[in-house]
């Protein structure tokens, strides 16, 4: 292959890596940005997102209202419990707020928020067109800089001495060479694509989950880095799953497979027992947990049942429910017991206590008696049709990443900083996100420590 | 189900986007389509009259092919549009000339060439080769009153099939008419026709090669939109001299038919093969491939209007004039004629689209929330 040694070498081409290449291009360095996907899948997970979160002192054209640094810290702390690193964590949320400024002057467009989802519209910047619209500009302005940009290029090794990078084994198209560069960015997001992996962690089950994003997402990079002595960051045997439909395709089903109604209705396992309380809370602060508890059914499947009084009270989703007239049929075409089914609803809608629904507050419909309980939103299943969406754990992104400093600089096992190896973007999240999600945090991590990455990557490089 | 494959294609499209939004805010589709669930045919007409083909939504699709989910909403609108022109022509038995419009255009354009050329020859043979200058030159090829008659029918047959048309359309998507007689709906609705304010990717703008926004198809639809109304307009203040001021064409350069005419000629000569040249360079992946015959014929159409038009009034003091005369009422003939069996009637079912949004903008109620 031919020789390029550029100045910044990127692994990745999703938002961390595009903000790395860009800045490190506009800080005079020439920079080659290796994407494992072909053109069409360029950028990861990135392309299936839709919005970043930002604080701000005041509402904007796109933001409702103001989302001060200590507001956005809270949030972070609360969702994580704790598990973020403080300096770090603030140092992101006080350059989130240029930041949006940054990537907009790099052409990406943002819009008021969508619909459905505007309870978001005060603290996340939503991009017009989505994360792919959002990608495309990213890549026409680095491209239109000068960065030099490879398709179906996967990084398969990396040559590290000393904590001192040298090269990237590159693979493409079953063609193998050696990429040398003054610095480098990782900036290739997680590994929750890699099933072996993920079994590691989770045991045989993982094979079941269903894979939200990128099949390329195989976390390559992060195990070379981790095995040639980077520290780690994260908890290795977590990942945040929500419960997607069980229909969705194995990888790449994005957003649209995502299902509303668990709120509405009870979840039953394989056995048609329910094994949840579905009406804990509202949605946005409880559909991450789902994932989990599908996870830890047999077979990791359970079904959402409702009845018609719920069918419009959420979101479309992509497929359509199963229906029935009855529960028994319901549960027939649903391969579960039928007689089991009935006894599990019959007891449900026995121990709903009558009150007022409001699908907007936490309501007084609950059920009493009953375990696990079901706290609000409780209203028996009586109105033919009856639905069921069949859901699956889907994963969104994995948590294990290499530590870094407030420079994105990786810090390595021995405690040392690496001379010229930076991470940036899921790769890294752990570092502020050890636990929890807060909606829209993916983007400012991949934006923020991406710029941050690739202006020091070009300095040391120039240096 | 659905009446065809394109209108199953629409639905099973429109369900994805349905359950996604993120093109929410490129254009009037996406918040049109959030207020329904389901998609029945007349929805279906409608989103796709709506749509401007601005190309925006496929490159931003992270579901596009090849993605399994295979989401071209562009093509599948353009192909349910096409389909609506035809299914709500008016009579009824002349909707396969959409499917065959090049040559039905082009048989009727040499059919009225060959008719005003024999007219004008049995008008007074020794007439047609000799150079006419002065008020009334015109006429002495073919009388005022002939074209008015001649002109007059077809253009009034032509509005009679279009207005049957649009008939047919608003009761196919199921509005009231009373939307179509509110003042208030009919000016948002000129205002967003006029400025082709959805032929701009949500502000990005529009894609027509690939993802990057560098397509100028608005703009030549100005030149061409407003140089066809510039032209329409010349034609009737001529109408108003004839028989209001007495004043018989042609008239001096710088008087008012002249000037539109020019005016709108030029911004239709440089309009349409800005429009061609887009229609040649679109990414075949939006490319509505089955009905870019009519397409271009109606583009083509235009260029000549305009073309013959103004040869016509360049060559006006020579020999020529009669021939070239002759050739431009052909032409101008032929376009109204066939105004209701081709492309000409996107303007009108957009139009009727964006009275109907206009009016669902005002009801856009909110919709359940979803967390992230
Ligand atoms: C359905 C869905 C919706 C989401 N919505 C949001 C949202 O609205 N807001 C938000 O903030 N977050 C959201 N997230 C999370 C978000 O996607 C991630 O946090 C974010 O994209 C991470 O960015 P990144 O650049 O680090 O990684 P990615 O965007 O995943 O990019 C990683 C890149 O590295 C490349 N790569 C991988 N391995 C190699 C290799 N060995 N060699 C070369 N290249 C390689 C990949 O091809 C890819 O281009 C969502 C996630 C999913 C799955
Ligand atoms: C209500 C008014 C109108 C609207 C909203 C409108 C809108 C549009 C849009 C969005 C397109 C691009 C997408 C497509 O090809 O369908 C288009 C194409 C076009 N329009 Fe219009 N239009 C209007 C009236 C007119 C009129 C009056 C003319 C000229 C007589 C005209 C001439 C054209 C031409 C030549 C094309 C290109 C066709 C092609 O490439 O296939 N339009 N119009
Ligand atoms: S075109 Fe694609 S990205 Fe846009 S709303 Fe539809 S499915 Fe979503
Ligand atoms: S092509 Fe443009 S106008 Fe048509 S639906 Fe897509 S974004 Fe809207």
């Amino acid at each position: 292959m031919q020789e390029f040694a550029p100045d910044v070498l990127v692994a990745g081409g999703g938002n961390a890596a595009l903000c790395a290449a860009i800045a490190a291009r506009r800080a005079g360095a020439s920079v080659l940005v290796l994407e494992a996907a072909p053109r069409f899948y360029r950028g990861g997970n990135s392309r299936h997102t839709r919005n970043m979160r930002v604080a701000h002192d005041t509402a904007t054209a796109n933001l409702t209202g103001r989302y001060t640094e200590e507001e956005f810290r809270d949030d972070l702390l609360r969702v994580t419990s704790g598990a973020t690193d403080d300096d770090l964590a603030r140092l992101m949320i006080h350059e989130s707020k240029d930041m949006v400024h940054w990537i907009g002057a790099q052409g990406v467009r943002f819009q008021p928020p969508l619909s459905g989802t505007l309870s978001l519209g005060r603290t996340n910047s939503f991009f017009l067109g989505g994360g792919r619209a959002m990608l495309n500009a990213l890549y026409r302005t680095a491209e239109a800089l000068g960065v030099a940009v490879r398709y179906d290029s996967e990084i398969v090794d990396l040559a590290i001495d000393d904590n001192h990078f040298k090269a990237a084994v590159v693979l493409e198209n079953g063609a193998r060479y050696s990429v040398p560069a003054r610095a480098f960015v990782a900036a290739a997001g997680g590994f929750e694509a890699n099933t072996e992996w993920l079994e590691k962690a989770w045991g045989p089950s993982a094979g079941n989950f269903l894979i939200r994003g990128s099949p390329y997402n195989r976390g390559t990079v992060l195990k070379c880095l981790l095995e040639k002595g980077a520290a780690e960051v994260g908890d290795p045997t977590q990942c945040h799953a929500v419960a997607i439909d069980a229909r969705a395709p194995k990888f790449d089903g994005g957003i649209i497979t995502r299902l509303d109604c668990v709120v509405f209705g009870i979840v039953v396992n394989r056995h048609a027992e329910r094994f949840s309380d579905e009406g804990e809370d509202i949605w946005p602060k409880r559909y991450a947990i789902w994932g989990r508890l599908v996870a830890a059914q047999p077979d990791q499947i359970a079904y959402i049942l409702f009845d018609a009084r719920a069918i419009t009270l959420f979101m479309p989703s992509l497929y359509p429910p199963i229906q029935a007239d009855d529960i028994r049929t319901l549960a027939a075409r649903l391969d579960l017991d039928p007689d089991a089914l009935e006894t599990t609803v019959a007891g449900f809608n026995a121990a709903c206590r009558p009150g007022r629904f409001d699908p907007e507050i936490l309501d007084d419909c609950a059920t009493v008696g009953l375990v696990p309980p079901k706290s609000h939103w409780a209203r028996p299943l009586t109105t033919a049709p009856f639905y069921a969406y069949p859901v699956r754990p889907g994963i969104t992104f994995t948590y294990l990443g290499t530590r870094v400093n407030s420079e994105a600089r990786l810090l390595m096992q021995d405690g040392r900083a690496a001379s010229n190896m930076f991470a940036a973007g899921e790769i890294m999240a752990g570092n502020v996100l050890g636990r929890g999600y807060a909606a829209g945090i993916g983007m400012t991590i991949g934006s923020v420590f991406g710029r941050i990455a690739g202006t020091g990557a070009a300095r040391h490089a120039q240096d | 189900m659905h009446r065809t494959d394109a209108l199953a294609e629409g639905d099973r499209v429109m369900t994805v986007c349905n359950a996604c939004r993120y093109c929410e805010g490129l254009c009037a589709v996406f918040p049109a389509m959030e207020m329904r669930r389901s998609f029945a045919d007349g929805d279906l007409d409608y989103l796709a009259n709506l749509c401007h083909h601005c190309g925006a939504c496929f490159y931003d699709c992270q579901f596009a092919p090849p993605h399994e989910f295979n989401v071209n909403v562009p093509l599948a609108l353009a192909k349910i549009r096409a389909q609506s022109y035809a299914r709500n022509t008016w009579p009824g038995f002349f909707s396969p000339l959409f499917a065959r419009n090049a040559v039905a255009v082009s048989a009727l354009a040499l059919a009225s060439l060959v008719g005003f050329l024999a007219g004008f020859a049995l008008a007074g043979a020794n007439a047609l080769f000799r150079a006419h200058a002065g008020p009334g030159a015109f006429y002495v090829i073919m009388s005022h009153h002939a074209m008015v008659v001649v002109f007059g029918i077809a253009f009034l047959a032509a509005l009679a099939a279009l207005a049957a048309g649009l008939a047919h359309f608003w009761r196919g998507i199921s509005e009231p008419a009373a939307t179509l007689a509110s003042p208030a709906l009919l000016a948002a609705a000129t205002h967003d026709a006029a400025t082709l304010r959805y032929l701009d990717g949500g502000g990005a703008g529009c894609m027509n090669e690939d993802e990057r926004p560098t397509d100028r198809r608005a703009l030549f639809h100005h030149l061409a939109f407003w140089g066809f109304l510039s032209c329409f307009a010349a034609t009737c203040v001529g109408t108003i001299y004839h028989y209001g001021l007495g004043r018989e064409a042609p008239y001096p350069w710088w008087d008012l038919p002249v000037v539109l005419g020019t005016l709108g000629g030029f911004g239709l000569v440089v309009g349409t093969p800005g429009l061609l040249l887009a229609r040649l360079r679109r990414d075949p992946a939006i490319a509505d491939a089955a009905n870019s015959g009519m397409e271009t014929t109606f583009i083509v159409m235009l260029f000549l209007t305009a073309l013959s038009g103004l040869a016509v009034l360049f060559f006006r003091a020579t020999p020529a004039m009669a021939v070239l005369l002759a050739l431009h009422l052909g032409i101008v003939f032929t376009l109204f004629l066939a105004f209701p069996y081709g492309k000409f009637v996107h303007g009108l079912y957009r139009f009727a689209a964006l009275v109907r949004y206009a009016r669902e903008r005002r009801t856009l109620a909110a919709t359940p929330d979803r967390g992230s």
